[in-house]
Order: C-alpha cells, then sequence, then structure tokens
C-alpha cells in the first residue's frame, strides 16, 4: 500500500471543504471496498478523508417517506423497525448482500459507491477500461496496469446483459441499491456548488465511453442521505438473489419486488434486477405490463419476456439470459403470494 | 485396550487452547530481530524476465534485501532437487527439468516468484515488493488441460498408467452400456491458516525452523539435503495448523529460499504468502478429465469397466495420484481396465488435496453406477449389492475388514431413503424439485512406520511424545484415548506432545494414516510401560507377588486382579516401592506381514436429499447422512467432526468450488476468497454422522482405520446423483453452479 495522508472531519462541510483541496482525495466510509482497493493498487489515493465521524447516520421517518443517512451502517438500517415495516425490501436486499461482518462496517453511502466486483478491474495485471488509464492519484501518465475490457471474450460469467459497451461489460455489484432503484429513492448531495437532489435511477450510470465513471456526482459531492417515498407495497415485498453459494457470494441476478395487490390484481409494482447492468436495472415496460393485471404466471411470464428486451450475452454469461426472466418470474409468484 | 469397547466421545484435548488463542501456529512465533519477506510472483505463465528493476525497492524504507535470480544466495544442496524431499508421502519431483525457485529468468508459471523483498517489518516489504517491476519476453502460456489431451503422458510406475483385469473392450458387448465423461475443475485447499515459514540460523550450520508442514521430519530431511547439513543440526517445530487439506504435505521452493536467505542477512526470517499467493505456491487439486465406460447385463451385473483419466501437472514436475484406482476394486466385475494420463502444462505443480484422487475418482464412478442404475431402472443401492464383493477382486485376497453393507443400510435409514422415487423428477415440495442421492467412498487404509515415547511419572501422569503434526483432525485427542485405554490414566492426566523433530519420529500427516500409525506407536510404547509396572507388582516382594501378568487390569491409576478387585496397588504406589521416579518406554512401531495379505480400506457411504429450484438452478442440500466403516473408532466426537468437515468440502467440491484461469493470460481470476467459493454456513445443513465402529482384526492393535479422506470421498457424486434424482438432469461437470443446471433444465 501506497503512503497517503489521512484527514478526519466531523462535520459535511468540512468534508467537502477537505475533499476539494486536491486530487487524489477520497471520501473513507466504512472502507469495506476502498482498502481493499488501495491494497490491490487499482486506487491509490493521495488523501483519505474519515468521514465517520459525520452526523448521517440517522433513520427517520418524513412527511413524505423515511429518510437515511449516508453514514447509517448496512446492518442498522436492515435491522431498523422503521424500514422494515414501511420498505421491507430494503432489509431484504441488505441481509442478502455480504456477510454480517461487512454490513457492519458498511455504510448506505459507501455501499453506492462501491465499485465493480469484476476480477479484471481489481488485476492490475490485466487490462480494463474501468482501472486504466490514469486513475486520480496515479502518478501522471501513470496507467494502473493494461487498457481494454478483459471480461469480453474471457471469464464473463457474472457480467452484464444489459447497457453495456465494447469498452466495458462490469455490473454493479450491490443488493442495497437495487431496492432503492425499485423504490425510487432520492439521493441528497451536497457539494462545493450547494445541494441538489438525484434521482436514484440517475445516481449510477451505464458504462459507454467512459467506464472509469460509476456515478453522475459532480467532484466534490458528499452523499449526505437517501429519501423513499411513502409506498404501499410492505405487505408484497420480495428480493430474490440467486447466486453460487447461499451467503457471501455477489449476485449472478436478482431481483426486486414491490407490488400494491388487490385481491388478485397488481395495483401498482416497482422491478428492478441486479447483476445484470452496470447500474440497477428497473424494468419499466415489465412494470407499466403489469399495472391492473392479474398475478398469474402466464402475465408473469409476458412480463419477463419484455423485461428482456435488449439484453445480449457474453459467452460465459448467455445463461443470464435465461436465469433473468426465470427469477423475475419467480420472484414476481413469490411477492403476489397472499399471506 | 479391550477391542470390543466403544471409546468415550470426550471433547478435544487443545479445543481450549485453540479457541483461547493459546495455541500458537508457526506465524505466532516472534523472534529477536527478526526481518519479514513478501514474494512478488510473475505477471505472465510463459516466458522469460528481461528486466527487472529493483532499486526502488531497495530504496525503500526498512528494506534489508531484493532477492532475485541475479543476486538469490546459493543453496548447497541445488543439485538435488529443490521441494522434492526424501521421507514422507511427498511426490519426488520425476523429471530432469525440476523447478529452482529465482534461479533463472525463465518463467514456468503464472505467480512464479520472482524476487523475495526482505524489509523490517511486513508492511514495509509488502509496499516494498509493489515497486519491483520486470519486463518480460512473454509467450502463450499454455494452461487449457482441454485442448491439451492428446499430449497426456503415462506416469512412470509398476503399471505404466495401465491396468487390466480380463477384456479390455468387454464392456462393449454388454446389453446395457453406458459411456460418459466428467470433469472436476481446479480446486484450493485455502485453509484459513496461510501458509509459509520461519527460519533462524541459531549457529552458522545450525536452524531452527517453525513452518506450516504436515511434517516436522519430513521438512527436516528437506532442509538438512537442501543445506547439506545434518538432520540433528535441524529442529522443525509445527504443533498446531490451521487447516492443511494436504498442501503441507512437502516442502515447497520459496521455503527453502526464505532458509537461504536467512543465512544471507544474518536475521531470522518470516514469510507468510498472501491468499493470492495459496492458489499459486502451495499445490492445488488438478483439473481431471475422466471417461467411464460401463456394460451390465439386464440383471444389474457388472459385465465391464473401463476408466481413463487425464489431469494436468506442471511442465517441470509429474505430479501423479489415485484417480483410477477405486474402479479397480471396488465392485464385482470381471473386466475391468483404467488408464491414467497426465498432461504436462504452464502451470504450477498439483499436490494432494483432501480424498485427494480417489475423490476425483470416485465423483466419475459413482455418478456412472448411478446413471447405470437409472438405465437399469434399479434402485442404486440395489444396483450396488448386485455388485458386491467381499473380497479384493484387484488382489485377489480378502479385505481386513468391511462392513459396507451395513453401512448401506444405516445410512439408507437415516436419510428417509425410502421416500426416495426410482422415476426422476418425480417429487416436489412448493416451487421445488426434491431429490435423493448416494455414493460409495474408499481409502486406502495404510499402516506406516512410526515412533513414540510413553513417560509414566510416579504421580501416575502420562506424557505421550511423537513428532507428528495435528493439522486438526484431534490427533492428540486420539493418542490420549489409546493411552487411556492401554494404561488406564485418568484422562486428564494425560499430555500429548508433538509437532516437533526434538520427539520421536514420525510419518507426515496425511493418507488418513496417523491414527494407525502413531497411535500404534503409542500403543506399543505405553503397553511397555504397563508390562514393567506388571512386573513389578507380581515379582517376588511386589504387591500383587505370584500373580499372573494376564490376571491383571489396569485402570483408574491401579492395577488390580480382574476378578479380585480388593487385590491392587496404585500405580504411584509401586512406583515409589521401587525407588522409580519415571518409567519411560519408546516404541518404533510398523506392520507385519498382515500387510501383503489383506486389502485394507476405510468405507463410506454419504447420502443426501437436495432441493432444486427449476426456474433459477439453484440446488440446496438439505439433508446430509455420511456413514464411515473405518473400523474402530478411536476418538468418537473428533472422528465425527472430521466426517461434518468432509461433508462441508464435499459441499464445496459439488456445488461451489473451482479455480478459474483465464487461459489467454494463464492468469487465476478468482484466487482470494470472496470469488473462489468455499461452502459457507448457509450451504450445510445439519450433518447426521453414522459410525458402524466395529474394528478391523487386522490392521493395528486399535483395530482403528483412518477417515480424514472418505470423509469427502464420494459425496460429491452423491449430491450430483441427487440432483439428477431431483430433476432427471446429469450435470457430469463439477461444481453443479446454477448456469450449468440451467442449460439443461430449459
Amino acid at each position: 500500500m501506497n503512503q497517503f495522508q489521512y484527514t478526519r472531519v466531523t462535520t459535511p462541510k468540512a468534508a467537502v471543504s477537505a475533499i476539494s483541496t486536491g486530487n487524489g482525495s477520497y471520501f473513507l466510509a466504512g472502507g469495506t471496498n476502498l482498502i481493499d482497493l488501495m491494497k490491490r493498487e487499482v486506487v491509490v489515493p493521495e488523501r483519505l478523508i474519515d468521514i465517520n465521524k459525520l452526523p448521517l447516520a440517522t433513520i427517520e421517518k418524513t412527511a413524505t417517506g423515511l429518510r437515511i443517512g449516508a453514514m447509517a451502517k448496512n446492518s442498522a438500517v436492515a435491522e431498523s423497525e422503521l424500514v422494515k415495516k414501511y420498505v421491507p425490501l430494503l432489509t431484504m436486499a441488505l441481509n442478502a448482500g455480504a456477510s454480517a461482518q461487512l454490513r457492519n462496517m458498511a455504510t448506505v453511502g459507501g455501499n453506492m459507491m462501491q465499485r465493480t466486483r469484476c476480477a479484471y478491474f481489481y488485476d492490475t495485471a490485466m487490462p480494463c477500461n474501468k482501472r486504466s488509464p490514469v486513475q486520480a492519484g496515479a502518478d501522471k501518465g501513470q496507467t494502473n496496469g493494461p487498457v481494454g475490457c478483459g471480461a469480453i471474450g474471457g471469464i464473463n460469467r457474472m457480467h452484464a446483459i444489459f447497457g453495456a459497451s465494447t469498452k466495458c461489460i462490469a455490473v454493479h455489484p450491490s443488493d442495497m441499491c437495487i431496492a432503492l432503484a425499485a423504490l425510487d429513492a432520492t439521493v441528497n448531495v451536497s457539494g462545493p456548488k450547494g445541494d441538489r437532489t438525484i434521482p436514484f435511477g440517475d445516481f449510477h450510470r451505464l458504462p459507454g465511453d467512459t467506464p472509469q465513471k460509476d456515478n453522475t456526482l459532480l467532484p466534490g459531492e458528499l452523499i449526505m442521505s437517501v429519501d423513499i417515498p411513502t409506498n404501499k407495497f410492505a405487505d408484497h415485498s420480495h428480493y430474490l438473489k440467486v447466486r453460487d453459494r447461499a451467503s457471501y457470494a455477489f449476485a449472478l441476478v436478482s431481483v426486486g419486488v414491490a407490488v400494491d395487490m388487490k385481491r388478485d390484481t397488481i395495483q401498482d409494482i416497482r422491478l428492478a434486477m441486479g447483476g445484470v447492468a452496470h447500474k440497477p436495472w428497473r424494468l419499466i415496460e415489465a412494470e407499466q405490463f403489469l399495472r391492473g393485471k392479474s398475478a398469474t404466471e402466464a402475465n408473469f411470464k409476458q412480463a419477463a419476456m419484455l423485461a428482456m428486451n435488449g439484453a445480449k450475452g457474453y459467452g460465459e454469461n448467455d445463461f443470464k439470459l435465461t436465469l433473468a426472466p426465470n427469477s423475475i418470474i419467480d420472484a414476481l409468484k413469490t411477492a403476489t403470494k397472499t399471506a | 485396550m479391550t477391542k470390543d469397547t466403544k471409546n468415550p466421545p470426550i471433547d478435544r484435548v487443545d479445543g481450549r487452547l485453540k479457541v483461547t488463542g493459546g495455541a500458537n501456529y508457526f506465524a505466532d512465533f516472534e523472534l529477536p530481530n527478526m526481518a519479514y519477506c513478501v514474494l512478488v510472483g510473475s505477471e505472465v505463465g510463459r516466458g522469460t524476465i528481461t528486466s527487472l528493476d529493483t532499486k526502488k525497492a531497495q530504496g525503500a524504507p526498512g528494506v534489508l534485501g531484493v532477492f532475485t535470480h541475479q543476486n538469490m544466495p546459493p543453496i548447497p544442496g541445488w543439485d538435488a532437487p529443490v521441494g522434492g524431499e526424501a521421507d514422507g508421502p511427498a511426490p519426488k519431483p520425476k523429471r530432469e527439468e525440476t523447478y529452482r525457485i529465482l534461479s533463472s529468468p525463465k518463467i514456468l508459471f503464472d505467480g512464479q516468484p520472482i524476487a523475495i523483498v526482505v524489509a523490517d517489518s511486513f508492511e514495509r516489504a509488502t509496499y516494498a515488493a509493489s515497486l519491483v517491476k520486470a519486463t518480460y519476453n512473454k509467450q502463450a502460456a499454455r494452461t487449457e488441460l482441454e485442448k491439451h489431451l492428446s499430449e497426456g503422458v503415462a506416469p512412470k510406475g509398476a503399471d505404466g498408467g495401465n491396468y487390466l483385469r480380463g477384456k479390455a473392450d468387454a464392456y462393449q458387448s454388454a446389453p446395457v452400456r453406458l459411456e460418459a465423461n466428467y470433469t472436476i475443475p481446479i480446486e484450493v485447499h485455502n485453509p484459513m491458516e496461510l501458509h509459509g515459514i520461519l527460519a533462524h540460523w541459531t549457529a552458522s550450520d545450525k536452524l531452527m525452523i517453525y513452518a506450516k508442514t504436515q511434517g516436522v521430519n519430513a521438512t527436516q530431511q528437506a532442509m538438512a539435503q537442501a543445506f547439506k547439513l545434518d538432520p540433528k543440526n535441524i529442529h522443525v517445530h509445527t504443533e498446531f495448523m490451521g487447516g492443511g487439506f494436504g498442501m503441507g504435505l512437502r516442502t515447497w521452493p520459496q521455503e527453502t529460499a526464505v532458509v537461504a536467505v536467512a543465512r544471507k542477512i544474518g536475521r531470522p526470517l518470516k514469510l507468510v504468502v498472501t491468499r493470492s499467493q495459496m492458489f499459486t505456491l502451495v499445490g492445488h487439486r488438478p483439473y481431471t478429465v475422466q471417461t467411464i465406460n460401463m456394460g451390465a447385463d439386464t440383471n444389474g451385473k457388472l459385465v465391464g469397466l473401463a476408466h481413463a483419466a487425464t489431469a494436468e501437472t506442471a511442465s517441470y514436475e509429474d505430479f501423479t495420484e489415485a484417480t483410477v484406482n477405486m474402479t479397480k476394486f471396488m465392485y464385482d466385475c470381471p473386466n475391468v481396465s483404467t488408464r491414467y494420463r497426465i498432461v504436462r502444462l504452464d502451470r504450477s505443480v498439483p499436490i494432494w488435496m483432501r480424498g485427494p484422487g480417489e475423490a476425483t475418482g470416485a465423483f466419475a464412478l459413482e455418478s456412472a453406477m448411478d446413471e447405470m442404475a437409472h438405465k437399469l431402472n434399479l434402485d442404486p443401492i440395489e444396483f450396488r449389492l448386485r455388485n458386491y464383493t467381499e473380497t479384493d477382486p484387484e488382489h485377489n485376497r480378502p479385505y481386513s475388514s468391511k462392513n459396507l453393507k451395513e453401512a448401506y443400510q444405516r445410512g439408507a435409514d437415516a436419510i428417509g431413503w425410502s421416500n426416495r422415487k426410482n422415476e426422476p423428477g418425480s417429487q416436489r415440495e412448493g416451487d421445488w424439485l426434491i431429490g435423493y442421492g448416494m455414493s460409495t467412498g474408499v481409502f486406502s487404509a495404510f499402516r506406516w512406520e512410526a515412533s513414540a515415547r510413553a513417560l509414566l511419572k510416579a504421580d501416575s501422569s502420562l506424557t505421550i511424545q511423537s513428532a507428528v503434526t495435528d493439522i486438526g483432525p484431534g490427533t492428540g485427542t486420539a493418542l490420549t484415548i489409546i493411552a487411556h485405554n492401554v494404561l488406564g490414566v485418568p484422562l486428564n492426566q494425560i499430555k500429548v506432545e508433538y509437532g516437533d523433530t526434538s520427539l520421536p519420529k514420525a510419518p507426515t500427516q496425511g493418507g488418513s494414516a496417523i491414527v494407525s500409525a502413531v497411535g500404534s506407536a503409542v500403543f506399543d510404547a505405553c503397553t511397555a510401560v504397563k508390562k514393567q509396572l506388571t512386573e513389578l507388582a507380581i515379582k517376588e516382594g511386589g504387591s500383587l507377588a505370584g500373580r499372573q501378568a494376564d490376571e491383571l487390569i489396569i485402570a483408574d491409576g491401579v492395577l488390580s486382579v480382574e476378578k479380585e478387585p480388593r487385590k491392587k496397588v496404585a500405580l504411584s504406589e509401586l512406583m515409589r516401592a521401587n525407588n522409580l521416579t519415571v518409567i519411560d518406554k519408546s516404541a518404533d512401531s510398523k506392520g507385519g506381514s498382515e500387510q501383503s495379505k489383506y486389502s485394507m480400506y476405510s468405507f463410506s457411504v454419504h447420502f443426501v436429499q437436495v432441493r432444486v429450484n427449476p426456474l433459477t438452478g439453484v440446488v440446496r442440500v438439505s439433508k446430509a447422512v455420511s456413514v464411515a466403516d473405518s473400523g474402530r473408532i478411536v476418538s468418537p466426537k473428533t472422528a465425527a467432526s472430521q466426517m461434518i468437515g468432509g461433508v462441508a468440502g464435499g459441499i464445496g467440491m459439488a456445488l461451489t468450488e473451482e479455480a478459474s484461469i483465464d487461459h489467454r493470460f494463464g492468469r487465476f481470476v478468482n484466487n482470494n476468497l470472496g470469488d473462489y467459493h468455499v461452502a459457507v454456513h448457509a450451504d450445510v445443513p445439519a450433518i447426521e454422522t453414522i459410525m458402524i465402529d466395529k474394528p478391523d482384526p487386522i490392521i493395528n492393535p486399535m483395530g482403528a482405520k483412518g477417515m480424514g479422506e472418505i470423509a469427502l470421498i464420494g459425496f460429491a457424486g452423491a449430491v450430483a446423483n441427487a440432483v439428477f434424482n431431483a430433476t432427471g438432469q446429469r450435470v457430469r461437470d463439477l461444481p453443479i453452479t446454477p448456469d450449468k443446471l440451467l442449460r439443461k433444465l430449459t
């Protein structure tokens, strides 16, 4: 690990001000991903700004829904009575992620900021456009290993089937973010130019020609909190995570479903998928199709088919073209079961 | 020891030490003035180093030296193959061109050490190692076995990789035939404890080593050879090991290199490899491709059986294992042929991994048995019983003991085999498919040469000594029970000292052989103590004068006349009366002529129930029952733990474990514990273990056979067979991940 400066801040204002004073500065929250990236020299910060003392860990009910502080630990959010009551999908998604030890360290903001787990990104001997060329903080002109996309034509069993580019087919690894995307959350950020709110669906981005950018945060912006609007989905939520082992594995495919049911009819629905794209993948067409329909397997199949529009496999991950729609059907069946 | 008595289920004798941090593993040792080293690995899989820049590293804070092929201190025994060894069950390099660490710019495998960076702290060594930069003349690395199957070579050895009984092609003319290919990926041992060594030259010709080795005597021999030292001048200590599973069965080249560098810098030197280096520097289960041809008559009797296996090895060393052996003797079949080949690839050399080749072979054979049973519309147990053999058809001699029929029955009862339906895909619970599967496991029961010492003190406390390492199965506990059974000393007054070359010589812990080997030596040493005690008691003027030795029994620290319990003498009293402070007996123990008269094997049967989600291809093992037929169980609790560990490992082998290489680079892509999936708690259901617990009358005085390997051997086949029963789909390539099953289900 390279030498770096370490600064601890106690107010959001100081955090924003600290990160804006130089290149190569990173916020350090739970550190469950950043420290690994530093050990592997995928990220080589000049300065870490420790934001663990920021008073941003509150989980509260607001007039329009729930507000969750960016520094709330994943385990605290998962165990929150408010979250369990109003947005159980979020509890399920959080509990499906990582391990108990990691959830005890990881924060909501950090979870959103975590990088892909694509093996080529983590191995500086392998080609990766997301990691190289020049990372902020690296010596000028130095790249962290070869450019190119190792996953295209390589081991890409875990990789994207939606929205990928010729530069990058990595997926966003979060479970929590799938639930937040499904629940129409918004992200409150504070930056050098003031505060703003980003719809969750616009927070993460597709790789395009700039796969090094995971999200739409502007330089120096700090995530303050996440708002989840009030909904009627609490009775019919399900997070299905299909993975290679029963715990501590990233999703091959995951599906977050939140339904407002009236008898057998789907009044309203939210659907999002994980493990399939560079960002949480909302299934807008499938949602539109299912609204007002009855909860039948035939309708689920039709919705799953619609959801697969534009899907593309890259070889080893071709199975996701079957697994994804099947998982949508499976998750819909579970979510729409009447208690 | 009374053979007919079952043994007490005592707790692990070192359990408290282990859970309180009192047990010292090699890396726990800290020596004054100790330095730390870190290995820099090659980033190409084949080629030549064209330049190596170590300047930055040498100038980094705390750095004491950077050693490469350009300045590596000499190893006097370099002429001998470094990394092979003279003793123990480790493989000897069999080829001219062996790999000698840091001796040339040639790269033979990805991750091959190209530099050793030494510093005054681990962190500084790690940082400096990151500053070493190499350029290479790169060549395409040949790492994909399936592309090089035609390059298989027969291993040197008695049968040259071929075995034949009867006619090789008899299966072709059988009325019911099966041909199937099975593959096993690279698996990595991945014990929790990382590998490494701490080397300390205490004098110019004296060496103290703390290592992660399964055999301290073997490491002592290897280092004596490498450094041309008298083995007596080398002291190796490995009392505890945080899991071995085979990766500590030999002395690895980097260990030898660390010893050489320690001498050069004149300080004790410690190496702890990284997790990703565990994938390349300490062996693995080799990728293996197998074909089974099987023919049976319509009554379910085997007519012919052929088993061929091809496995990867390194370009620089031939590694072989007993992948096809089980097929030679497991079933009553007149026509059997086996063929075993290895392919030399640009990979680091494999090593035995729990169950070793037998686990690989059993997956193929026992899957094929299940496939054939299905073709014959027979229950898989019934099919095995129709081909059951009471004598070893390979060697034409009796088994020392075999209770496999009873094992089938007890396992079937425990899992609820009667709930199984022979028609695949016919059982559901909600949306999940349910299936049952079973498989047999078998492994040689060895009795190697071993020594032990027993010291009975006048306070009637007993110390047992042997150099054997306890890699985790509960060796100390088993030896305690054996000593207790012979000498009647209360369990809490027995102390076992092990894992150190200052103690009586013992074989490397491996091959499920230690209770048999070292246990017998302990038995013999304690028996010698008992003999002296008895003689003292019955001699003229003794407390039990006039009695015959065979009238006496020993229990609870008291020697007494079996039929007249009041006639007795306490051991402590007997020793004091004879002015003895200690009775000290050593024993060298080995098997006799029975070794060639009998075939000795441990057997196991594994049963599982699985649940399969037909939409997602997810498989969950919902019940597991493992039955061991391994003679008298010496230590019931630790034996059960062995079986449980085997099942957990078996679930990993069946469903999750695979080290993946991107063959374009010859480089692993999942060389960490996040991406290489060992089974976690959530994957493992409650496991029922059943011990047949009948003494083997031949193998050794305890009647005990090993269990470490059979706990795993066959398990993966049971899962694959259960998945077939649940779905009607056969997955022949491990691990059975959702993608593979889904492709077949849809």
